[in-house]
């Protein structure tokens, strides 16, 4: 058996590519160091720490979905539960002046979240499929009834604050500022992506992507999928535990919204866009979400609605999300025919561009007439400014949604037609040589 | 006390009643299709919502048969045109799809109704109290509401067991690919069973509509339970559903009504734990735990019956 084993392993990679893989990693580090020197208003500072928490949380989210085909609808739990411990072991620790410094704080968090998933995957992950998803509801929404109950421990609808530079200073740090949480977010962020990449690598990895694909077969070889699973459940629960310390530690604060069907919607919107069939997948649908969901909430009112429009746009058209689309194009490159696709993907973009224009300019002006009808009608959507009671508005927008849906229909067969044969190309190429 | 039990039993049976019209189209809809309809509940806030606006500009009446009807098609449509071409992808975008519909409706309904409750009331005709007992009025609209969803119970009970599209359907529930090998028409049995699942779920949302509050957190509200109801009575078991919506209607419209607590109940054995850090769980009443009732059975149920009380698939 050892020997099939042995024999069936793929080779040990070169020594160009360890050298590769390992330059990844530095360069990561490297740029985290360096983001702040480029970017150095406040602002973005905390916007680089979110977008670190929500990699850390979209990737313990892609631990259920992408590795071991687990479709949580709870995931919040554990990062809710995860910040209001870490939250309470910062009062603690800076009342009785223990020597904890803040940076060991998300590991409090971690434990709890792995705490919590022990006890609660050991009956939830007994099913697959669409009944985990429903008990992983059915559980969070327990959770989070129970929060608003429990109020001594969760504070009820206000939250429990905490003051994170009472801790122990290490090297001077008092966590104060926030350039000073940015490097704790990047640094545990680097750590936890690391953590989570090697997990994929590990037998236990391994088994999670068997018990996804064909959990029978995982059954015939000897494994018991729901053992596979609550323990992949675990993982995720520690992951997602440390996310939610580094967001309570952000903000100093931990409320039940943390823990609420929001929270746990938000990571499944940004694992999912952001592709679950790659492990890089989840960390750009987090940058991506993060961005946009900031970005958005300034430019419309109704960014969330947006939002959920693209989510089922990206559920329709391009179910290995922004990373599957990247990654289609591989073979292509490879092949040197990208240049091909070109003309025919300008084409499509055009009339794909005035559908949606179309559609947002029927939104905007719906929404004036709903949301604030007795208003001046020259409204400004996106900074671009319309008159939304003129009936040119009207004409235009039903003009670009009818116009853009035939033309875009039309161009996007076209392009798939294209695309079958360029491929086909591309696979004999690089076949032949 | 004889007062508190017959007035919360008709409260529960008419919960469970209304939680079984939506159960009902969700279960068979899953059975058939394979995905749990993340959106059934939106579409039970669509028709408390086209309801409202319908019973403003031509009556209660009239919005009764029209917005299910609106709903309905709705439903179908998106059977048709959203889950069909998804269905490729595998369950997970199927569910998946249907959860971000969920959010976009929510979405839309906020924009258009707002978010807070909208004035939808009792019409004036059934606006007086049925009968009275031990001196408790028991408005005559919660009996109409009652006597809606039984007769749509015994409809569907009649379609599904004396019509041919009922054979179909339920044989759909058991052995949906035989069905699909036998020649029927897979794909528009599939639009009509979801356009009247949703329908279903569209009635409900009328005729609870002026009874509870109609706003555009009703699905978000009413989801979770949904799904309660549905993995306790089994999955994909039409029976279940109707023993799991009653049991949950009468559980939670029981606890509602009782004040008791771990504190009255126990209070002298520890005097002391009222001050404690476990005051939260000592003090809390009953009443209080009412909503999460219904994930306590689930979570009970899935300990000692993970497959639900009559299910029978393992999936």
């Amino acid at each position: 058996m050892r020997d099939l084993a042995a024999t069936a392993a793929p080779p040990l990679p070169a020594l160009a590519d360890k050298l590769k893989f390992y330059a990844i990693w530095v360069v990561v580090a490297l740029v985290l160091l360096l983001l702040p020197k480029l970017f150095a208003t406040g602002g973005s500072l905390t916007t680089f720490s979110l977008i670190g928490i929500s990699i850390i949380f979209a990737l313990s989210y892609n631990i259920l979905l992408g590795q071991t085909g687990m479709l949580s609808f709870g995931h919040a739990v554990y990062y809710g539960l995860g910040g209001f411990l870490a939250i309470h072991a910062i009062n603690i620790i800076g009342a009785n002046k223990w020597p904890i410094p803040l940076p060991l704080v998300p590991l409090i968090g971690g434990v709890t979240g792995l705490f919590f998933a022990a006890l609660i995957g050991w009956v939830s992950t007994q099913r697959s499929g669409t009944a985990f998803a429903m008990i992983s509801l059915g559980l969070a929404e327990l959770v989070a009834s129970s929060a608003l109950i429990l109020r001594t421990f969760f504070g009820g609808e206000a939250g429990v604050s905490a003051n994170r530079t009472k801790l122990l200073k290490v090297f001077g740090f008092n966590f104060g500022p926030q350039i000073q949480i940015y490097y704790l977010v990047a640094a545990w962020t680097l750590i936890a992506v690391i953590a989570m990449y090697a997990l994929t690598r590990t037998p236990l990895g391994r088994m999670c992507n068997a018990v996804r694909d064909n959990p029978e077969r995982v059954q015939f070889v000897g494994y018991d999928p729901h053992v596979v699973r609550y323990l992949a459940f675990c993982f995720a629960g520690f992951f997602a535990g440390i996310a939610g310390s580094l967001a309570a530690i952000n903000f100093e604060i931990a409320n039940s919204a943390y823990l609420g069907a929001v929270q746990s919607g938000t990571v499944l919107f940004a694992a999912y866009i952001g592709g679950i069939g790659f492990f890089i997948g989840p960390i750009v649908g987090a940058i991506f979400v993060t961005v946009l969901s900031l970005g958005l909430s300034d430019l419309t009112t109704v960014w969330q609605l947006y939002f959920g429009l693209f989510f089922i746009a990206v559920v329709m058209f391009a179910p290995g999300g922004i990373t599957g689309l990247l990654m289609m194009h591989r073979p292509l490159i490879k092949a040197g025919m990208l240049t091909r696709m070109l003309p025919s993907y300008l084409i499509a973009l055009l009339p794909t561009l005035a559908l949606i224009t179309g559609l947002m300019l029927a939104i905007e002006t719906t929404v004036h007439y709903t949301v604030n009808p007795g208003e001046d009608p020259h409204v400004k959507a996106f900074g671009i400014p319309f008159n939304a009671a003129s009936s040119i508005t009207w004409l235009v927008a039903a003009a670009l949604i009818v116009g853009g849906f035939a033309l875009a229909r039309i161009s996007w067969r076209r392009t798939a037609h294209v695309w079958d044969e360029t491929l086909t190309a591309a696979r004999a190429k690089v076949h032949a040589t | 006390m004889l007062e508190l039990i017959v007035i919360s039993t008709l409260n529960g049976v008419l919960y469970g009643m209304l939680l079984f019209l939506m159960a009902s189209g969700l279960t068979v809809i899953f059975s058939m299709l394979g995905v749990l309809n993340f959106a059934h509940a939106s579409f039970y806030m669509l028709g408390a919502f086209f309801g409202f606006q319908i019973s403003r500009w031509v009556g209660f009446w009239p919005a009764l048969l029209i917005a299910p009807i609106l709903a309905g098609a709705i439903g179908a449509a998106v059977e048709r045109y959203g889950l069909r071409p998804v269905h490729k992808n595998g369950h997970v975008a199927e569910l998946l799809f249907t959860f971000g519909l969920a959010f976009a409706i929510e979405e839309i309904v906020q924009i258009i109704w707002g978010k807070s409750p909208v004035d939808f009331r009792v019409p004036p005709l059934l606006d007086f109290p049925a009968f009275t007992i031990f001196s408790t009025n028991y408005p005559a609209f919660k009996m109409f509401m009652l006597a809606v969803s039984i007769a749509i119970f015994v409809g569907l009970l009649l379609v599904l067991k004396k019509t041919r599209i009922g054979l179909i359907v339920q044989a759909a529930l058991t052995h949906p690919n035989m069905v699909g090998h036998l020649g029927h028409n897979v794909g528009r049995i599939f639009m009509l069973v979801f356009g009247v699942g949703t329908a279903l779920a569209a009635v409900a949302g009328v005729i609870a509509g002026p009874a509870l509050v109609t706003q555009s957190n009703m699905a978000g509200l009413l989801g979770p339970i949904l799904f309660v109801v549905v993995v306790v009575g089994g999955l994909g078991s039409l029976p279940g559903a109707f023993v799991a919506s009653l049991l949950i209607g009468l559980v939670q419209t029981f606890a509602v009504s009782m004040n008791g607590s771990l504190a009255g109940a126990f209070g002298p054995l520890g005097p002391d734990w009222a001050s404690s850090w476990v005051a939260d769980i000592w003090s809390v009443t009953i009443a209080q735990v009412a909503p999460i009732m219904p994930y306590l059975l689930l979570v009970l149920i899935l300990i000692f019956r993970p497959m639900g009380l009559l299910g029978t698939r393992d999936t």
